[in-house]
């Protein structure tokens, strides 16, 4: 017994383009799809969305979800420094976050450890808040980190 | 000053773009036809690339290579472009638009404001087309938005900057000289007979044919190597590559099927109506896979999932692909 959204296997047509609503956004942004027409031609029809990429989707982000909640223990254990949390949450790598603020690698690594952080500069905790768009007070108020919410799917 | 540049959306930013440009310059190719003629159809699974820390799986040739094998086949002339500073690169940017020349480029999404948060990866080997300045925004024709977007010079200036695997470093390109009268035939032939040689003859395990093959051992392996989540999320993956904005469903085989039937009346040779049947086949094989693949998504890998009865639906895509690419392999005029 086949669950309802399989589309059968014959030529993807114009009525069975998925319209599954997800992340994107009607009017502004959409996926443009191929399909037949009733006389076998293939046209350009636009998707709101289709249900098992929407799925895939939603894994992916909460992979990084797990990532950002377990740094958040970290942090609140007083073991990783907000960087450290914030840095998953914006999903980069301490590669990015050194291109973004210029700051060497091996520097950054060790600003991920809170005893080290808390000892940086202003000027330097400055430049980590613009590339992850924050104010630099909010970084180090360790009640936003806390309280944060993280999109949890069921 | 704004040229007179006609958007179309796409399914897919470097087929969208090519195609928008090579309009404006009185080429009228669809996307379908970009992507066909410009042998874009691909598949390779590299677990030594990772992405997200996860291995790659591609369903379309490297990036940047539609746009070149699309204009050398055709006979157009094109200028690339990079800049290591970044006020150059605008002011650039600026002198081919006073100029009445639209700009094709590279950006990251990241921090692309008009893309849904969701989508906003550490992702650089996007394309859209710059062709007007107004004061201080830029107008852009992003071939997967509906309209035309604006942005203001700094923002397009930090998208053009992105850091991230293959930052775009400010790449730019724009099409030099056109032909009279290009002859598309030749071009489609060439684009075809290229893309079965890819698919059917590389002697490396990872890529074409093989790969797809290469793909199904490997995941009956997952379970065992990665434990259950892990090798959903590796599942997961792989769907996003099939079906992640961009591809026109089924990992671009629909608008390969599309190129297909369009090529049996330009080449008057209506077999390929046939074979774009079997690759829309194909194509809803593909979609079969992310179906049966999207049910253990939600439980996050708990239940019973059979990587083997997955790993069979790839032998049988394979199978079929290589059906198809083996009547297309001498395609002659």
């Amino acid at each position: 017994m086949l669950p309802v959204e399989i589309i059968t296997l014959c030529d993807m047509k114009i009525e069975e383009v998925p319209q599954d609503k997800g992340f994107l956004v009607e009017g502004r942004i959409s996926d443009l799809s191929y399909a037949v027409d009733t006389h076998g031609q293939y046209v350009s029809t636009q998707s709101m969305g289709w249900k098992p990429k929407n799925e895939a989707m939603t894994l992916a982000w909460s992979l990084v979800h797990e990532k950002a909640e377990e740094a958040r223990q970290k942090v609140l254990e007083g073991e990783w420094s907000p960087l450290a949390f914030y840095m998953e949450l914006k999903i980069m790598d301490v590669k990015i976050l050194a291109g973004y603020t210029g700051i060497a690698a091996w520097r950054v690594r060790k600003h991920l450890k809170m005893k080290y952080f808390k000892k940086i500069k202003p000027e330097i905790l400055a430049q980590y808040a613009t590339a992850l768009e924050m104010q630099a007070e909010d970084m180090v108020n360790l009640d936003i980190i806390r309280e944060i919410k993280l999109r949890n799917e069921d | 000053m704004k040229i007179d540049f006609q958007h179309y959306q796409a399914a897919h930013c470097e087929n969208g773009v090519t195609s928008n440009l090579l309009k404006f310059y009185g080429i009228n190719l669809s996307e379908p036809m970009v992507f066909g003629i410009g042998s874009g159809f691909f598949f390779s699974h590299m677990p030594f690339i990772k992405l997200n820390g996860i291995a790659v799986t591609s369903f379309r040739i490297l990036p940047g290579w539609i746009f070149d094998r699309v204009t050398k086949r055709l006979g157009i002339r094109v200028k690339r472009r990079k800049f290591r500073n970044p006020e150059t690169a605008m002011r650039e940017l600026d002198r081919m638009i006073e100029q009445g020349v639209p700009v094709g480029m590279l950006v990251g999404v990241y921090q692309l404001p008009y893309f849904p948060t969701e989508y906003r990866f550490h992702f650089n080997a996007h394309n859209i087309t710059v062709f007007g300045k107004e004061g201080d925004r830029y107008q852009v024709s992003d071939p997967v938005m509906e309209q035309v977007e604006s942005l203001s010079y700094d923002e397009l200036m930090r998208v053009r900057y992105a850091q991230g695997t293959y930052p775009p470093k400010g790449r730019m390109y724009y099409i030099a000289e056109v032909p009279a009268h290009p002859d598309i035939r030749p071009a489609i032939i060439k684009g075809i007979r290229k893309t079965a040689k890819d698919m059917l003859t590389i002697p490396v395990p990872m890529f074409g044919i093989k790969g797809i093959r290469y793909l199904a051992r490997r995941m009956k392996k997952w379970p065992g190597k990665f434990g259950t989540k892990l090798a959903a999320h590796n599942l997961g993956q792989v769907i996003r590559m099939l079906e992640e904005i961009g591809t026109g469903g089924a990992g671009f085989r629909f608008i390969y099927a599309a190129f297909l039937q369009e090529s049996a009346g330009i080449l008057q040779q209506p077999w390929l109506n046939e074979v774009s049947t079997e690759m829309t086949a194909a194509g809803d094989m593909w979609r079969d896979f992310a179906v049966q693949a999207s049910r253990y998504f939600k439980n996050r890998g708990n239940g019973n999932v059979s990587y083997d009865s997955l790993a069979n639906l790839l032998v049988n895509i394979a199978d079929k692909e290589e059906q198809i690419f083996t009547k297309l392999r001498n395609i002659a005029m």
